[in-house]
């Protein structure tokens, strides 16, 4: 077997890589809807019905995919420049406490100010949890991957011990959760029905900021030099260090965002289970978009229909609901593959 | 404060609780190491660990013995191995996405197949976990036999591959081979061995011994098998090896001082509960950790090679 260099890429290649891994994905997947006695092109059609089949399964697709957005844009913005940064999940619950610590009454300011102001606290407190780990990295050689996923554990113990504790509402019957952002922070839904809420519009914004960013300006030409080869990008002048600390900064402020919408924009209060894994997801919505920000968007979409419609498929079949995570693991194994062959060919002899 | 710390630090219960915390980490830190001396970062081990905790597990629920439990989470864990050797090795993919999409992937299957297989289970349904076995005669020295020789014979096992995996890989053939592909793969193909069949090997070895870390919490820690079980220890053992500086005896202390704040935590908790919030207790060794990390990371002798995929023909 020999793996050999493509002269030049072919764009179809490109754009067909992730809807072929995605077929992939679910082709092997089905292996799993046949052991558990279902019958495969229904099951994935109950999996479409549920995600999108109707105006309500639609919006919760799409207010699902409003963390993935941001989860999604952090993991893409930071593998970018090799910055592998797997602590989505800890700086969205940091993003998430400052809401809370701002947003609960401490401050008070008319909604327009109040709402931009708890975004702002939200993504600097995203980005501070990263300043340890980026340090480490670039001056100590320390690698990131796995001090971000250790601040995961962590931040989560760090908000048990307040929602347990000093920041436990006390209207809450007992349960550990902190008290209602007040009206003016919370961002209002978008339609009259469902859940789906201003953070929709917001995701997109920022999905179309990163965009810009990566593509025209200075700093997106260089987080894209460095992650290509950082040591030519050192020779050729760009600071690389302070390129990486700019986009960890940057990552980790997307995926804060992600927390201050799932409080201010879905709950309205923080808890414990304020996410179920986006953090982690969010790696996921990157791979399959090759870490393009506009691609996030769809590929967030994608795999947030996964997680709805499988809640579906799975109430009116035998399929326990794991499978949508066992989907999603798949498709970042096959994206990865699928991404490869469009580089490089593989010759058998 | 300090007193009651010290007085626990002298009960055998302690150091019995320590090495029962350790054994698993000894295990997958010791497949971590395997992997990453070869030059192949696994990031699949914590999805490698829970399916290797679910596969024996389930090997017992459904009438096997328990060795044979072990095995069986060993294979499974190899072929996991494989599947991350072929891509990262044999097509040359980012080791860390690899790795992450294998935890993910790994992790949710073992919960499917768990539930596939016990749809109805409500409350998590028990085995009969390997049972303490005291060494005669070693098991009657105060303290120390408790603490040491009175395990479970996965414990023994554990505590054993420590210098047999430090024999291998410093004293054989087979580990110079091993290490040099994490070194220098060039000068391993010019003596006519096949680098990528070595880091295969060793990337499948270690994943086995990883299951097998993880099959020792389902089959010796306890008795069932529920979600979140393996709960982030995957991750400590990459952190591990790295402040172990890649060396299986250096990987045995670090993996001891972790369990011991562990084991310490626990009963410290009972003494302070009211003034330190558990949560505190719980945050340690993740901290500590990354404080691990740093401190070891200046004089780290990292394999050469590792990260950096190898492709015949196709060299610099």
């Amino acid at each position: 077997m020999r793996i050999e260099t493509r002269e030049d890429v072919a764009l179809w290649r490109v754009i067909m890589a992730p809807p072929l891994a995605v077929l992939a994905a679910l082709v092997l997947g089905a292996g799993l809807i046949i052991w558990a006695g279902e019958p495969v092109l229904a099951s994935y059609w109950a999996l479409l019905k549920g995600s999108l089949g109707s105006s309500f399964a639609l919006n919760e697709t799409l207010t699902r995919s409003t963390p993935l957005i941001f989860t999604g844009l952090a993991a893409a913005v930071a593998f970018r420049a090799k910055f592998y940064n797997i602590g989505a999940e800890g700086q969205l619950y940091c993003g998430a406490l400052a809401a809370t610590f701002f947003g609960t009454g401490m401050i008070s300011l008319p909604p327009y100010l109040m709402i931009p102001f708890l975004m702002l606290v939200g993504a600097m407190a995203g980005g501070a949890v990263l300043i340890v780990p980026v340090l480490l990295k670039t001056h100590m050689k320390v690698d990131e991957v796995v001090t971000t996923l250790l601040l995961n554990f962590v931040i989560l113990l760090l908000a048990g011990y307040l929602l347990e504790g000093p920041w436990k509402d006390p209207m809450s019957l007992g349960w550990p959760q902190a008290a209602p952002i007040v009206d003016e922070g919370i961002w209002p839904p978008l339609l009259a029905k469902g859940r789906l809420h201003l953070g929709f519009i917001f995701a997109l914004v920022a999905a179309l900021l990163a965009w810009a960013l990566m593509r025209f300006t200075v700093w997106g030409y260089e987080i894209r030099a460095v992650g290509l080869n950082a040591s030519a990008a050192g020779f050729a002048g760009i600071g690389v260090n302070a390129t990486v600390i700019r986009t960890a900064l940057i990552s980790g402020g997307l995926a804060g965002l992600a927390g201050v919408s799932e409080v201010a924009g879905l709950k309205g209060y923080l808890t414990l289970d304020l996410s179920p894994g986006f953090g982690y997801a969010g790696i996921a919505v990157a791979m399959l978009a090759q870490l393009h920000p506009l691609g996030v968007i769809l590929s967030a979409f994608f795999i947030s229909a996964v997680y709805v419609g499988a809640d579906a498929m799975s109430r009116s079949t035998d399929i326990p609901t794991y499978i949508a995570d066992v989907l999603v693991g798949l498709s970042v194994l096959t994206i990865l593959v699928s991404v490869m062959l469009t580089r490089y060919r593989i010759r058998w002899n | 404060m300090i007193g009651d710390i010290l007085e626990i630090l002298l009960t055998a219960g302690f150091w019995a609780a320590t090495i029962r915390i350790v054994s698993p980490l000894i295990l997958g830190t010791l497949g971590e190491l395997i992997c990453e001396r070869a030059g192949v970062l696994n990031l699949g081990i914590e999805g490698i660990m829970t399916m290797g905790a679910m596969a024996g597990w389930m090997w017992v629920f459904q009438g096997g013995d328990l060795w044979g439990g072990i095995v069986f989470a060993a294979f499974i864990g190899a072929l996991f191995g494989l599947f991350h050797a072929s891509f990262t090795v044999y097509l040359g993919l980012s080791q860390h996405v690899t790795g992450i999409g294998i935890t993910l992937f790994a992790s949710s299957l073992s919960y499917y197949v768990f539930r596939m297989l016990l749809p109805d289970a409500t409350t998590p349904p028990k085995i009969v976990p390997f049972q303490p076995y005291a060494i005669p005669g070693l098991s009657d020295i105060p303290v120390i036999g408790e603490a040491l020789f009175s395990q479970t014979p996965l414990t023994y096992l554990a505590l054993l591959s420590v210098p047999a995996v430090w024999y291998v890989l410093e004293r054989t053939p087979l580990g110079l081979a091993v290490r040099m592909a994490g070194e220098n793969p060039v000068a391993v193909e010019s003596q006519g061995i096949d680098v990528l069949a070595v880091r295969t090997g060793a990337v499948m070895v270690g994943s086995a011994f990883m299951a097998v870390g993880g099959a020792f919490i389902t089959m010796s820690a306890f008795d069932a098998f529920y979600f979140g079980m393996i709960n982030g220890r995957g991750w400590i053992c990459v952190a591990l090896v790295i402040f172990a500086s890649w060396r299986p005896g250096k990987a045995l202390l670090g993996a001891l001082l972790f369990a011991g704040l562990d084991a310490l935590q626990v009963r410290a908790q009972q003494l302070a509960g009211a003034q330190i919030p558990y949560q505190f207790f719980l945050m340690a060794p993740y901290v500590l950790s990354i404080a691990a990390m740093v401190i070891m990371s200046r004089r780290a002798l990292y394999p050469k090679a590792l990260l950096v995929p190898f492709r015949r023909g196709d060299r610099v």
